[in-house]
């Protein structure tokens, strides 16, 4: 299997602090990636250096064989690389409709599909029915609670059809069966081919989803492997129960 | 162009003490947009309101005008809390401060200064003060007091700021506000509190570098429109909050202006602030000694 | 309704404006209208980059000065009396239009991977900085300023203000539906979620970057186009500040009182300020009328900042949400239903 990221020894500082160090992952296609550590482990961090939102002072990464360092993040989304914020930022001023059809208009929609505004629209309001939003179409992110931003998030990163995506805490304040349908929705994504990073709190969600597990302590990746594996980890153990 | 050393101690002595004149003007912009990123670009509005005010006591009561300037402290300060609460109230809570605070801040610019245009006329005005006109003469150097005195002072200003926010537990908050409000609220200090403190602070500052304005120079409403440019080019380069950094930048450009204004002519000496900004700008945002 | 009919109709009623200011046959017309009409390009155009992107442009009076002075060189180049024949306003205003264009391409090049107040910044720079490149020219008059001899009269339409003011009618109509273009296409999507909210439009694949440059360059060189006939109008142009700065408060409040969302609103606040404008000036004084547009901006931004537009927006709303005869259930209490007339307000 081809790697499709492949984070090679990167390290990120912030004045003084140092938030990552010498982080080095690789993460083949079709892959179902679980990422834990405790808050402020710099999880987020390594998603924004990723994706290009931060700079990273050190180490490079590559994604579908090409290294992206010092590409802007809309260049990484136009190859295939998407993600959903931990904080939902959507945009306030357009419907829910139009917040699903931005990321489509500006990646799918270059690379040459040139779909009519009809199908456009079809395969949008798809997506919100795909996270339980399509009621609400029409309505602006103000209307919503939440629970419904942050599916709102996926619908967004879903819709420029990435080939590798990144959910940041997407789950956190769900109910039960919510997070069973999220789960369902990226197992369904995965299967089409959809390599998924999952960042998640919810261990029964991480340990259910997840066909590997990185573990991430104050910066340093402490462990890479499968999950029942890592969480016997005695420093995993430390990590979590102190 | 004549190239004389004379010429050239003396202009870069004269740029070290209109330097230290800028940074008072400065001072206030770094701390209402160094540290509570609120672009007030109407301060040199308030600066030339400060000239205005030790003018009116100076000819009113014959009062030194640093020390009207100081006692209009109060005034000045009420004055930016108020306009922090408006500010506050309209925009920053609702989150349309990049477009709409702007805006707001740019009226109250014209507001000001037309007030001024129809309150006192567009005659320029000037103090009367017993350092104003007597020149130290030291060797070949020529040290004019109305500019030295009130680089002095403002020294001194920049210097209190300095120790208010490094010692005070105020001054801590008001650092701390800019870095982190939730931990601020978690110590129970109302974050709202500390940044209206701050930004009254630094229309304060407007008072005194009103005074040092009015000093050095003859002052009619619109000159204010000269050093927006400047102040804010200082704030950049200085790195945005460091007082230290605004002395530096501030004497930085007040000597580079003054070596372009002798040797190449007054006119070409404002574009020298802003062409500073925009490589600065452009090259690091960060400024000399930024965060 | 698509561009093209939305055009046609723009153009017609521009026809009837005219044809309406001919019949009338006061000059006066010709001249106050002028200003109208500059102001609604520059409105418009401040509009494209401040009221779609969210970026404050503070230096309009810089790009319209660059216009106008391009006008100021060429006409010192050919000489006065070869200048209308060699070289006609439309020329003069694409050559003032691209210099412009280019210099607000380069300040964004320089200056737009910024935060939006470090950009604002950089324009007042900026205009500064043209300001004093442009006293110390001396082949543009430097300083003691630059006169430019009008033409007497022009086959057809009678003065030559008639001319220009046709003129800038045009500029107008081009720049109203170029803003309605570009508020309906992607592009201006694109810059609404910059607006929004810059980090999330990256992460959406926006190229912030490349839509903030085609924004500036567009809006500088319409400012540039606006600026190119004014020399002509007003037969003596002198740089000094306050020109650049009243020029930008205007263009910064008329967009903002009348809306900044659509193509509208440049629209309404230039027509409605610039035509209040001429007439405080007139009956009181210039410094008053500053005062005036001071006081509104800060009046508007602060009560309705989403400008006369958005007032109506709201007003015709709550008409619409007049309950006289509909009945309002509550889901979540059962119980009798509200009489009709008093159902509660929306929330805005």
């Amino acid at each position: 299997m081809s790697e499709l990221l492949e984070v090679d020894n990167l390290s990120k500082r912030f004045g003084g602090f140092v938030a990552l160090d010498n982080i080095s992952l690789t993460v083949p296609a079709g892959e179902r990636l679980g990422l834990i550590g405790p808050n402020g482990s710099g999880k987020s961090t390594l998603v924004n250096c990723i994706c290009g939102t931060l700079r990273n002072e050190q180490g490079s990464v590559s994604f579908d064989g090409r290294p992206i360092d010092g590409m802007p993040a809309h260049k990484r989304t136009h190859l295939g690389l998407a993600r959903s914020f931990q904080l939902p930022r959507p945009f306030p001023s357009l419907t829910l409709i139009d917040n699903v059809r931005i990321p489509r208009l500006y990646t799918v929609e270059t690379r040459g599909a040139h779909r009519t505004t009809e199908e456009i629209d079809e395969h949008c309001h798809g997506l919100l029915r795909e996270v339980g939003l399509e009621a609400k179409a029409r309505q602006r992110p103000r209307d919503l609670t939440q629970v419904e931003m942050r599916k709102l998030e996926l619908a967004r990163a879903m819709a420029a059809e990435p080939k590798l995506l990144i959910a940041d805490e997407a789950m956190a304040g769900l109910t039960h069966s919510e997070i069973e349908d999220i789960l369902a929705l990226l197992v369904r994504l995965n299967e089409k081919g959809v390599t998924v990073i999952l960042i998640e709190h919810i261990m029964s969600a991480v340990m259910s989803f997840s066909r590997r597990l990185v573990v991430l302590v104050s910066g340093r990746m402490i462990a890479d492997g499968k999950p029942d594996e890592v969480m016997r980890n005695p420093e995993v153990e430390r990590a979590y129960l102190g | 162009m004549i190239f004389s050393f004379d010429l050239l101690i003396n202009a870069i002595v004269s740029g070290i003490l209109i330097g230290g004149f800028y940074a008072a003007m400065a001072s206030g912009v770094s701390l209402s947009f160094g540290i509570l990123d609120i672009v007030n670009i109407a301060h040199p509005a308030f600066i030339i309101l400060g000239s205005y005010a030790a003018y009116t006591i100076n000819h009113a009561f014959g009062l030194d005008p640093i020390l009207a300037s100081i006692a209009m402290l109060p005034a000045f300060y009420i004055l930016g809390a108020g306009i922090y609460q408006v500010y506050y109230v309209a925009f920053e809570k609702r989150g349309q401060e990049s477009l709409r605070g702007l805006a707001f801040f740019f009226g109250l610019l014209f507001i000001t200064e037309v007030s001024l245009v129809l309150y006192f006329g567009v005659d320029y005005r000037d103090v009367t003060a017993s350092y104003i006109g007597p020149t130290w003469h030291l060797g070949d150097i020529d040290v004019p007091l109305r500019i030295a005195v009130p680089c002095l002072v403002s020294l001194l200003l920049i210097a209190a700021l300095q120790l208010l926010l490094g010692r005070t537990f105020i001054g801590r908050a008001i650092m701390a506000v800019a870095q982190d409000q939730l931990a601020l609220r978690l110590m129970a200090v109302d974050p709202i509190r500390i940044k209206r403190t701050a930004f009254a602070i630094s229309i304060a500052t407007a008072s005194l570098a009103g005074a040092f304005l009015i000093i050095i120079q003859p002052v009619e409403p619109s000159v204010g429109r000269d050093y927006i440019g400047r102040i804010f080019a200082i704030c950049v380069l200085g790195g945005m909050g460091s007082l230290p950094g605004t002395v530096i930048a501030s004497m930085l450009i007040g000597v580079v202006e003054s070596l372009t204004s002798t040797f190449y002519g007054p006119s070409w000496a404002p574009a020298v602030s802003f062409g500073f900004l925009l490589l600065t700008l452009a090259i690091r945002p960060a400024g000399l000694l930024g965060r | 309704m698509r561009t093209l009919p939305f055009l046609v109709i723009s153009l017609v009623i521009a026809g009837l404006v005219f044809a309406g200011a001919l019949a009338i046959g006061n000059e006066y017309i010709f001249f106050a209208g002028y200003v109208v009409l500059q102001y609604i390009v520059l409105s418009t155009a401040w509009n494209i980059l401040g009221g779609y992107c969210g970026y404050v442009n503070f230096g309009t009076g810089a790009f319209f000065a660059v216009g106008a002075y391009s006008t100021v060189a060429i006409y010192n180049l050919f000489g006065k009396n070869e200048l209308p024949h060699v070289m006609p306003m439309p020329v003069l205003m694409l050559i003032g239009g691209v210099v412009s264009g280019i210099v607000g391409f380069g300040m964004g090049y320089l200056t737009l991977r910024l935060r939006g107040a470090f950009f604002s910044i950089a324009t007042l720079a900026l205009a500064v900085v043209l300001e004093t490149l442009i006293v110390n020219w001396d082949f543009v008059g430097g300083s003691r300023g630059a006169y430019i001899l009008r033409p007497e009269t022009v086959p057809l339409l009678g003065s030559y203000v008639r001319y220009l003011f046709l003129v800038m009618l045009l500029l107008a109509v081009a720049s109203l539906v170029i803003a309605r273009l570009i508020e309906r296409s992607r592009l201006g999507f694109g810059m609404t979620t910059i607006r929004d909210d810059e980090l999330a439009a990256e992460a959406s694949g926006v190229p912030t970057l490349r839509v903030k440059l085609i924004a500036t360059t567009i809006s500088g060189t319409l400012m540039g186009m606006a600026g190119a006939p004014f020399p002509y109008y007003i037969g003596y142009l002198q740089p000094d500040s306050t020109f650049a700065l009243d020029y930008a408060i205007n263009a910064i409040a008329m967009p903002l009182i009348g809306g900044t969302s659509t193509w509208v609103g440049p629209l309404i606040g230039a027509v409605l300020l610039d035509s209040l404008q001429q007439l405080i000036t007139v009956t009181i004084s210039s410094a008053v009328n500053l005062l005036i547009v001071g006081c509104l901006l800060v009046a508007f931004v602060i009560l309705a900042p989403n400008g006369i537009v958005g007032l109506f927006h709201k007003f015709s709303q709550r008409k619409a949400d007049d309950p006289v005869g509909r009945r309002h259930v509550s889901l979540d209490q059962p119980g009798p239903v509200p009489a009709a007339g008093s159902a509660p307000e929306s929330p805005p």
